[in-house]
């Protein structure tokens, strides 16, 4: 499988990352480059393996149902770019 | 007596509660080494007066009869442990200026038992490369320089480059760094310092900035491997606040440390021996075998036939976990927000990613974007994660028959900045003896085993069971005792 200009706008938008012209002409190389040598993942024989997400075995605790956190609103926003009034506040999203 | 900052942790911490010197004259030492030594890029922010802090504690508190495991004992942290108060930026422009409110556990736990900080350490960006060339705060200069007069300024290895390059020049005694792919280990092969990758889950990843979940580890990095043993005795330990933090108790590494192999199979496997190795790095790791033969240790050949498919399993894997966990950086709730001319939300999120982040990381972020993407999942990513089951099963079966496996850490010694940083495939290949451990969880831990004809250092790598971190301890202190590595970079910075 190989990405053309198209995809690689299309990846960049789904990453939410503005890219110039350039930048997708460039990017298309390393990512077919980088594509094409995880292919050869192919050659592995896989039936029957099940993928496998957690490397060592842990099991997944429970704690008790009781307010461990919070009351820590200006810790929250400390470091947002803008905030007012309590609130993290973004360019109006409803015409 | 020797200049303070010629002594590692063990000596500090010994010669601070013999009363040999202050915790604060140490602290200053350190400090001073530090503004000195600016010319290797290895600090992004210095905290002397952290560091002074800690130490007035600790003599405080020796005068009242009591010491901590680590008081008076400073140290470096990398720039992706979260540190309250102090800008932690991951090396990235996205972060600039981010100062948590919070402490990671990991150097929570270091200044609780005593120690102090001298600043926030440069790092690849992300933990993203393998020879900190992508930091947003520009490249860390290793202390260590070819014997052929030229100059030309290597590599300090990555991503952990300002805690290798600060340990080996000796302006700190220790350092924490992180681990993904080999990001503690190849630094510290480079720069002729140990470090260990404990097993995953050994160390809190609470309060680190993640990269890829499922592989990240916290670990030390120091001048030799008891000091390790100290440092990570200190780091590791269950937190609830992490959901992959083993409830473990934390062995006492320090104490049980024991060059004496008798008894132990050593594994060599052959894979490994991978086309064109150099033979400088075949002499290292048949060195490290007759090493391994004197401490009394059986040495045999096993076979891990999976460990040419790591690579590319890792570089699915880490990015797809990557463009996850980076999509965090909005620019609405903390760093960079680059918001243009009438911008709708969206634009916002797009500028302010283009803008914030590195070539590297936007180029996993969108290989991890592709392979998530629906069509691509099953291909790529399920099919990476039944690799990845391959790889550890033939781990598991090597240590059937073996008890530690022993390797050469990297496949060169430390490279010129700019050598390969035009080649992402070039770059990745640096990890190739250091992945494979780190898709299996294992611990793991690079020690200094020679030096090549350039006079530049060589790591040795050793590999243990889940939670054996004791046996790579004492393999490593094996080789450490054996090999006589008393290089160090002579002072040009």
């Amino acid at each position: 499988m190989s990405v053309d200009t198209e995809t690689v706008r299309k990846i960049a938008s789904l990453a939410r990352i503005a890219v110039t012209d350039g930048e997708v002409e460039a990017m298309t190389g390393e990512l077919n480059n980088i594509l094409g040598w995880v292919e050869q993942l192919g050659e592995v024989d896989t039936d029957g393996i099940e993928p496998l997400a957690a490397v060592i075995p842990n099991q997944l605790r429970l704690r008790d149902d009781v307010i461990t956190d919070g009351d820590v609103r200006d810790k929250v926003l400390a470091n947002a770019p803008q905030a007012e009034h309590g609130f993290f506040t973004v360019p109006k999203v409803i015409e | 007596m020797a200049e303070l900052t010629d002594l590692g942790i063990a000596d500090i911490r010994d010669g601070f509660r013999a009363g040999d010197f202050s915790a604060r004259e140490v602290a200053e030492a350190f400090n001073d080494a530090v503004a000195s030594a600016r010319s290797l890029n290895a600090f992004i922010v210095e905290t002397p007066e952290h560091a002074l802090a800690a130490a007035d504690a600790a003599d405080q508190e020796r005068a009242a009869g009591s010491v901590r495991p680590l008081s008076g004992v400073p140290l470096g942290i990398k720039d992706l442990f979260c540190t309250e108060g102090v800008q932690t930026t991951a090396a990235s422009h996205i972060l600039e200026g981010f100062t948590p409110t919070y402490e990671s556990t990991v150097s929570e736990r270091l200044f609780l038992a005593g120690a102090g900080m001298l600043g926030k350490l440069n790092m690849d960006q992300f933990a993203m490369g393998s020879s900190n060339e992508t930091s947003y705060f520009g490249n860390v200069i290793s202390p260590w320089r070819r014997n052929d007069g030229g100059n030309a300024p290597l590599a300090p290895g990555g991503s952990s480059g300002g805690s290798s390059a600060a340990v080996a020049a000796r302006i700190a005694p220790g350092a924490t760094g992180t681990d993904t792919g080999g990001s503690i280990r190849q630094p510290a092969a480079f720069t002729g310092i140990s470090g260990i990758k404990p097993t995953y889950g050994r160390c809190s990843r609470w309060g680190i900035v993640a990269f890829a979940s499922s592989l990240d580890q916290a670990g030390p990095m120091a001048r030799d491997v008891r000091d390790c043993a100290i440092l990570l005795e200190a780091m590791a330990g269950f937190d609830p606040k992490d959901a992959t933090s083993l409830d473990t108790p934390v062995p006492e590494w320090e104490a049980n440390l024991s060059s004496d192999l008798k008894g132990k199979t050593i594994g060599i496997p052959k894979e490994y021996r991978v086309d064109n190795m150099p033979g400088e790095i075949e002499a290292l790791w048949d060195r490290g075998i007759e090493l391994m033969k004197d401490a009394g240790a059986n040495v045999i050949e096993v076979s891990l036939p999976h460990t040419r498919y790591a690579l590319p399993t890792y570089y699915i894997i880490a990015p797809a976990e990557a463009s996850s966990n980076l999509a965090r950086y909005d620019g609405v709730r903390y760093g960079l927000r680059d918001l243009p001319d009438g911008a709708n939300l969206q634009d916002m999120y797009a500028a302010t990613r283009a803008d914030g982040f590195g070539a590297e990381v936007k180029r996993r972020i969108l290989i991890g974007t592709y392979v998530l993407s629906a069509g691509f999942y099953d291909a790529y990513y399920t099919k990476a994660q039944k690799v990845r089951a391959l790889i550890v099963r033939d781990f598991a079966e090597a240590f059937e028959k073996c008890d530690l496996l022993l390797t050469p850490t990297a496949p060169s010694a430390a490279f010129a900045l700019g050598e390969k940083s035009d080649d992402p495939l070039a770059m990745y290949l640096n990890d190739v003896f250091t992945v494979p451990s780190s898709l299996a969880g294992l611990p793991a831990m690079s020690v200094p085993g020679g030096l090549d004809q350039a006079g530049l250092p060589l790591g040795l790598q050793l590999i243990g069971r889940p939670l054996d971190e004791q046996g790579v301890l004492n393999a490593a202190l094996a080789i450490e005792e054996r090999a006589g590595f008393v290089a160090r970079p002579s002072q040009w910075w």
